[in-house]
């Protein structure tokens, strides 16, 4: 059953929303990377949540008309009047009154889905309202989804994301030096609009499928993931539009497997299996990597200062020292240095006056900041380079045990 | 045009504004009610070192943002080689206060120092290999050539300072503007950047540089702009740098032993 949902063989509609879902995640992906990186996520629950009252007003105005009330790009373009609304509204106050943003984006977010459950309600008794379904654009509902829908959100996906590589490298600059590009006359303002614009077409596209409370998931979760396994920009926008399209595709696969499961909050969970894969998983900035790294850099500095110990004839009394020097057969069960023992202890102590002269001359800066008081000096200098410093320390080339 | 007035009263021809790489009239900045910088008028001199200088909250780094319109000021007018800011701002670089941004963001050193080609590159325009060749160029400039791959979170407060006058190097712009770029770096550092700062000098550009450490003005720069929400004193070093000025800029603020220091220096 899961195999046919994976290779979209479970019908018409399992198939149309799985190819909208993995469209709407890549979108998603790629345009929260920039929010995310501006340090700005929390925004788009706040433009999210400003689409209710949009959708909820477009159906009474287009029922009031005598038309259908549930026309798509009527309700979608009532949502995204709403957010735009709440947009300005959270812009002007964060920069005309003393209010800080995140209080801001509570007032607006509260305000607006308040007043949109309000409008919810009044539509429920109004008659016409019984076959409305409008809580469906709560948390998506794809059950009755058409053809028409899926072109919707396909085209709208794929114009965001159009938008998105167009205005990449301002929006860029401005998440990482909003300063600067003040100074380079770039409208600060203008492009941080345009990004929260872009985040709310991508929100308003995706309200059929994952719906307005769950759809700040799609747009944080992937670019945070990205974030553990890259350091480059480029490569968390691309890995996380990646992410959310892989979250997106196999989470509508997924619900459709099974009878009764809501296809918004699974794409969310599987995005979530992502993060947490990453969180734990990811080979530099994971968390194993880094428990890793502390139980590896700390057997490191109790061998180097092992050696160092013995190579000045001291007396070690710290068991976790010992023991390593013993398991590698530098030192004797009575704590005599063997033979290799005496070599790398020396040459320990060597590197230590090497190292004390690459890092205080200016020209070996590149080199000195990678000094850690462990590595050896011949993985960071040539053989030519330690030599000029060998001869820099001069004295006896050989050193005393 | 009409001759205009500067606070103390002497006047400034209309050709001296036109030749002067930024000039400020009347510039007036307030955070809410108190103001930052209080109707302060700067003629820069082109092809000149100068200092701004004066006591913490003085509005040093308020002056140089406002007058690249960073932060919008209540009124005053800039102009820059006798032309409104927006028409020249190719002619500008800024190097802003490196604690000004998040250094665990995701790039790379050469990465920052292509924001300086902005322009060139455009929105779409690819990296080539000749910008990345300027890059390098610039990076090797302020000696962190070494470091073009690194991720910039692993620099010290020293390098990122260097990195990012390498990013307002590339921009190739003939006024330069520094916000404290000595501040709370090595002195190996230090010695790279005033190295960069001369060479620019001699190559004919201006530079303006917000500065604190007293004891290196006369040695550094040739001329010097003291602020204390209003202008104090404004000229050569031997002209405006005097114990008196120095007296009236910081008030009570500066021991009587700095200034004898700085007087003595002086000769």
């Amino acid at each position: 059953m899961l195999w046919d949902a994976l290779t979209l063989q479970l019908g018409y509609n399992a198939t149309l929303v799985a190819i909208g879902a993995t469209l709407l995640g890549i979108a998603a992906g790629v345009t929260g990377t920039f929010l995310f990186l501006r340090k700005r996520a929390l925004v788009s629950d706040a433009i999210s949540h400003a689409t209710l009252p949009g959708v909820c007003l477009a159906f009474m105005v287009m029922a009031a008309l005598g038309g259908d009330g549930r026309n798509l790009i009527g309700l979608l373009a009532g949502s995204a009047l709403s957010a735009w609304v709440g947009l300005l509204c959270m812009n002007w106050l964060t920069s005309r009154t003393r209010l800080a943003e995140d209080a801001a984006i509570g007032s607006v977010l509260s305000v607006f889905f308040g007043f949109g459950v309000v409008l919810l309600t009044v539509i429920q008794t109004m008659g016409v309202g019984r076959q409305a379904g409008l809580e469906g654009f709560l948390l998506g509902s794809t059950a009755g989804m058409l053809w028409a829908d899926a072109m919707v959100i396909a085209a709208g996906g794929a114009a965001t994301l159009a938008l998105v590589m167009l205005i990449r490298r301002p929006m860029m600059l401005v998440a990482f030096d909003p300063e600067y590009a003040a100074a380079r006359g770039l409208p600060v303002g203008r492009i941080d609009l345009a990004m929260m614009g872009l985040v709310m077409a991508v929100t308003v596209v995706g309200l059929k499928i994952v719906g307005l409370i769950l759809i700040v998931a799609l747009l944080i979760i992937p670019p945070v993931t990205a974030r553990f396994w890259t350091e480059r920009s480029d490569h968390v926008v691309l890995i996380s539009g990646f992410a959310g399209g892989l979250a997106g595709y196999l989470g509508a696969a997924l619900s459709a497997s099974a009878p009764n499961l809501p296809t918004g909050p699974i794409i969310v969970l599987v995005s979530f299996a992502f993060f947490a894969l990453s969180l734990f998983l990811a080979p530099v900035r994971g968390v194993l990597a880094a428990v890793l790294r502390h139980i590896r850099f700390q057997r490191r500095v109790h061998m180097r200062q092992g050696l160092l110990a013995l190579a000045q004839g001291q007396t070690i009394y710290e068991p976790l020292t010992l023991r390593l020097l013993r398991r590698a057969g530098l030192v004797r069960p009575d704590g005599v240095p063997t033979e290799t023992g005496k070599a790398r202890s020396a040459k320990a102590l060597r590197d230590e006056k090497r190292w004390e002269l690459v890092r205080a001359d200016q020209a070996h800066e590149a080199t000195a900041a990678l000094y850690d008081g462990l590595r050896d000096i011949e993985t960071v200098l040539t053989r030519d380079q330690i030599a000029e410093i060998d001869r820099r320390i001069g004295g006896p080339q050989e050193v005393r045990p | 045009m009409l001759e205009l007035a500067t606070s103390e009263g002497t006047t400034v021809a209309p050709q001296d504004l036109a030749a002067s790489p930024l000039a400020i009239r009347g510039l007036t900045v307030s955070y809410g009610q108190k103001p930052a910088v209080f109707s302060v008028d700067m003629t820069v001199q082109p092809g000149a070192m100068t200092a701004i200088i004066g006591p913490n909250g003085a509005g040093k780094s308020t002056l140089l943002k406002a007058a690249l319109g960073i932060i919008t000021p209540l009124s005053g007018q800039v102009t820059v080689y006798g032309q409104p800011l927006d028409d020249r701002r190719a002619r500008i670089a800024y190097v802003p206060q490196r604690a000004s941004v998040d250094w665990d963001f995701p790039t790379r050193v050469i990465d920052v120092v292509l924001m300086g080609l902005y322009r060139e590159l455009g929105l779409l325009g690819r990296v080539r290999a000749r910008h990345r060749a300027t890059a390098m160029d610039c990076l090797n400039r302020v000696g962190m050539r070494d470091f073009a791959d690194r991720q910039i979170g692993q620099l010290s407060g020293g390098q990122q300072q260097r990195v990012f006058l390498a990013r307002a190097l590339a921009q190739d712009a003939d006024l330069y503007l520094l916000d404290e770029p000595f501040a709370g770096v090595d002195a190996a550092t230090e010695k790279a950047i005033i190295a960069v700062l001369k060479s620019l000098k001699q190559a004919g550009k201006t530079v303006v540089v917000v500065h604190h450490d007293l004891a290196t003005v006369t040695d550094y720069f040739d001329h010097v702009f003291l602020i204390n929400t209003r202008k104090v004193a404004e000229g050569t070093v031997a002209e405006a740098f005097t114990a008196e000025t120095l007296q009236a800029t910081y008030g009570g603020r500066l021991a009587t032993a700095q200034i004898d220091q700085i007087s003595r220096a002086l000769g």
